[in-house]
């Protein structure tokens, strides 16, 4: 055995412990990439929740870069995202549409008059088609539409003051979204 | 295992052969959908066995009690029984909407090309090191030179003039 062969283990060990590494990493379930990421979003047709004679398309979504949430009163962590998505609505002009995920909608309703309403639009979407047609896999989602309603970002999870000053805020500036917040870098919540 | 009765023995075989029908027993979601025949009701069985529910880390559509795994069954029912179509655009639907997650199948592209090609690579390297080793081997057992040859000639005549005593009686 020659001494370069005595590494030959090793290196062996190396290597599957990198694939590992990198394999698991794929795997990660908040890093599920969206099948949507730089395509235009899915066509819809959906009720407002305030007003069922109301229909709401992708039309609706163009001409601005906007934010869709999905959220529903039955998920606890929409609830702690509130908070702050009051705060980005109050604090900046981003467009948010909300899409009422599964939900009552006298629920849904009671919900926003209870906790306030951070939405230029809510969605109902109480039989999750709209959600099947995002490839929403559960709530919190919330998607960044450019102004094409291109999909340049998704997030699986809550929306908190870090994901808004690391992902977000640096996205909207990006797509020319004027911020009267300059609370960028405070951890205003 | 072996000292085990044989009734034991016989018992742990039967409940090993039994598993695999108890978590077939397990998976099965009951949804009450109508088909236009068998053959649609088979494929809709099929496909949902096919998929990966999105929600959770290792269980197909079938085997899902998740909500979204429900509306993505009521989902394949619709596109296969409503909207006719074939299995493959289901595949394609889905694909379009929850990524290569859902298959559990893999497609070979720039993001998951050492997926298939680095067992086929650990296989080769496997089979090369085994010839080398093989040959080393032979090389071994062959390479006595004349020197060596007579030296065991040596040995063997010793021996012989003194057989190794097998038994001390």
């Amino acid at each position: 055995m020659s001494r370069a062969s005595f590494y030959i283990p090793l290196a062996v060990f190396a290597l599957i412990m990198g694939l590992g590494y990198i394999g698991f990493d794929l795997g990660a379930r908040n890093q599920l990439p969206s099948a949507l990421i730089n395509k235009p979003f899915p066509e819809f047709n959906a009720r407002l929740l305030d007003d069922a004679e109301q229909t709401f398309t992708r039309d609706n979504l163009l001409g601005k870069p906007a934010m869709v949430n999905v959220w529903a009163t039955w998920c606890p962590t929409c609830l702690s995202e509130h908070g702050e998505l009051m705060r980005i609505a109050a604090a900046t002009d981003v467009v948010i549409v909300g899409v009422n995920y599964k939900d009552r909608p006298d629920a849904a309703k009671q919900w926003l008059a209870q906790y306030g309403n951070p939405y230029d639009w809510v969605l109902d979407d109480r039989d999750g088609l709209l959600g099947i047609e995002m490839g929403v896999y559960g709530a919190p989602e919330t998607f960044l539409l450019n102004a094409q309603g291109e999909v340049v970002y998704k997030r699986v999870g809550d929306i908190n003051p870090r994901i808004w000053r690391d992902e977000l805020q640096p996205r909207f500036q990006q797509l020319g979204v004027s911020m009267s917040d300059d609370s960028a870098d405070s951890t205003a919540r | 295992m072996n000292n085990l009765p044989g009734k034991t023995m016989r018992w742990l075989m039967l409940l090993t052969l039994m598993m695999p029908a108890a978590s077939a027993l397990a998976v099965s979601q009951i949804d009450t959908f109508e088909f236009a025949d068998e053959i649609e009701q088979r494929r809709y069985r099929a496909l949902i066995e096919e998929f990966r529910c999105p929600k959770c880390l290792n269980t197909n559509l079938a085997g899902s009690d998740a909500p979204i795994a429900q509306d993505l069954r009521k989902t394949v029912y619709r596109l296969v029984a409503r909207e006719a179509m074939s299995d493959q655009q289901v595949r394609d639907y889905l694909q379009a909407r929850y990524g290569d997650f859902v298959l559990y199948d893999p497609p070979f592209n720039a993001r998951t090309w050492y997926i298939w090609l680095v067992p086929i690579a650990l296989a080769l390297l496997a089979l090369l090191v085994l010839l080398r080793m093989q040959r080393a081997g032979q090389r071994a057992a062959t390479a006595l030179d004349a020197g060596q040859q007579a030296k065991l000639q040596d040995i063997l005549a010793e021996s012989a003039r003194h057989p190794v005593q097998s038994s001390n009686r």
